[in-house]
């Protein structure tokens, strides 16, 4: 593996104390995926909640935002990853998928468990938003098409769809408290904008990484 | 590094797998959690109270007046006529529970249902014998559906104007909306304001769009059961 800091391919250097942690394209990723599923989250939900349902009424066009903010969503996922920096992603997938000894030992709370650039709990959140992003897109497009067609009809289809809308949102609160309330780890979003982290931060959250054996 | 392992291709394959899945048993598998649960999942936010979904076409919903507010049932009929609020209330009143089937797939069970029977709300206008089928004409234009006359004389077939009593919600159609329950919720025509007896029926909103015109839970719409 390349030393940390040069993970991101354009690898500007970082101020003194501080390591690049998220390249461009990571982060352009990270917010596009997050507005995306910030307004489908609120079109949704007038879409499902009575109350809002019948506060906000004009269902014909939430519909249309909420069909149209999917398709854009998924759009600009693959656009970003297509004219981003492929490898770079492609070696984040790698380290997403790749548990190491420390990493099992860190989500049993045992020793040693020094982390890479992401931690075991990061890689799992990782694996599971993609995999909430892919049956949340198969499920709306069956939704969809059974409309037109009752071929694509399915009685479960609109069950897989809102469990999707619980688990995402378990998912969701969890990242938040970590990213912006939790002390120790707030850190992170700075990485998440900016892309670069306090080295001290960095050693000590990250070692394995910080260390350049990741 | 030693001993790594591919875990996250891993989860993230088990999770779309699992989910994928789910569109053979999720149904039958919710039904039975959430029956478990007695109701207790309406205490967590977000849930919709017992499963109901607002399904609308236009842009705002109806808003009922009881002042000016009038259900009027013409078409082949002895003598067209024109109902007030109080005077529909005065007819008998029916109870009724009943399930309420979504052909999205949603359910909601044991529906208390209070209203007049069809039958005698038709009985003020007296159907002519060529009557094959009445239109029911919401007030949500621009939403219409059909039902046969043999259909419409199944016994548990109502227009109800309160729902687990509570007069009927705006958002379910207030004042007044049919209940047929053997069949899928597009045919129970919300905030319904104009019944019109026809030779036979006619496709409505949805039959339009492709929905089954005989709208039978389990049996129609790409459903066997």
């Amino acid at each position: 593996m390349r030393p940390a800091r040069e993970a991101g391919r354009a690898a500007p250097t970082a101020a003194p104390g501080y390591v690049r942690r998220f390249s461009r394209t990571e982060r352009v990723l990270h917010w596009v995926n997050a507005a995306g599923f910030l307004l489908l989250l609120g079109s949704g939900l007038v879409l499902y909640l009575p109350s809002l349902a019948s506060s906000v009424g004009r269902r014909p066009t939430v519909k249309d935002v909420h069909f149209w903010a999917g398709i854009g969503w998924v759009s600009a996922l693959v656009l970003i990853a297509v004219l981003g920096d492929r490898r770079g992603l492609l070696r984040t997938a790698r380290e997403i998928d790749a548990f190491s000894r420390e990493d099992v030992n860190w989500l049993r709370r045992r020793r040693p468990a020094e982390q890479g650039r992401f931690n075991a709990g990061q890689k799992v959140n990782a694996a599971l938003t993609a995999a909430f992003l892919v049956l949340f897109v198969v499920s709306g497009m069956l939704l969809w098409a059974g409309e037109r067609d009752t071929r694509f009809r399915f009685a479960s289809t609109v069950v897989l769809h809102d469990g999707l809308l619980y688990a995402s949102l378990v998912l969701l609160v969890g990242h938040l408290y970590l990213a912006v309330l939790h002390p120790a780890t707030r850190h992170a979003l700075r990485g998440m904008t900016v892309g670069t982290v306090r080295e001290e931060w960095a050693r000590e959250h990250h070692a394995r990484w910080h260390a350049g054996r990741d | 590094m030693d001993g790594e392992r591919r875990i996250g291709r891993g989860v993230f394959l088990a999770t779309v797998l699992g989910g994928a899945t789910s569109l053979a048993w999720g149904k039958p598998v919710w039904s039975k959690v959430s029956g478990a649960l007695g109701g207790a999942e309406a205490l967590v936010p977000l849930v919709p109270t017992k499963g109901w979904r607002i399904y609308t076409v236009a842009s705002t919903m109806p808003t009922f007046d009881p002042a000016t507010w009038r259900l009027s049932i013409g078409g082949l009929v002895q003598q067209p006529v024109s109902l007030g609020y109080d005077e529909l209330r005065a007819l008998p009143r029916v109870n009724q529970v009943s399930t309420f089937h979504c052909v999205t797939g949603w359910t909601v069970q044991d529906v208390r249902w209070g209203g007049v029977r069809l039958h005698d709300v038709l009985a003020q206008a007296g159907p002519l014998p060529e009557a094959g089928g009445l239109e029911f004409v919401s007030a949500e234009e621009p939403y219409v559906d059909s039902l046969s006359t043999s259909q419409a004389a199944l016994k548990d077939v109502l227009l109800a104007y309160e729902m687990d009593g509570r007069p009927l919600a705006r958002e379910h159609g207030a004042p007044l909306r049919l209940v047929i329950p053997d069949m899928y919720g597009y045919k129970n025509v919300k905030w319904v304001r104009e019944i019109n007896l026809v030779a036979q029926p006619q496709p409505g909103y949805w039959e339009l769009l492709g929905y089954d015109q005989d709208a039978w839970v389990g049996r129609s719409n790409g459903y066997s059961s």
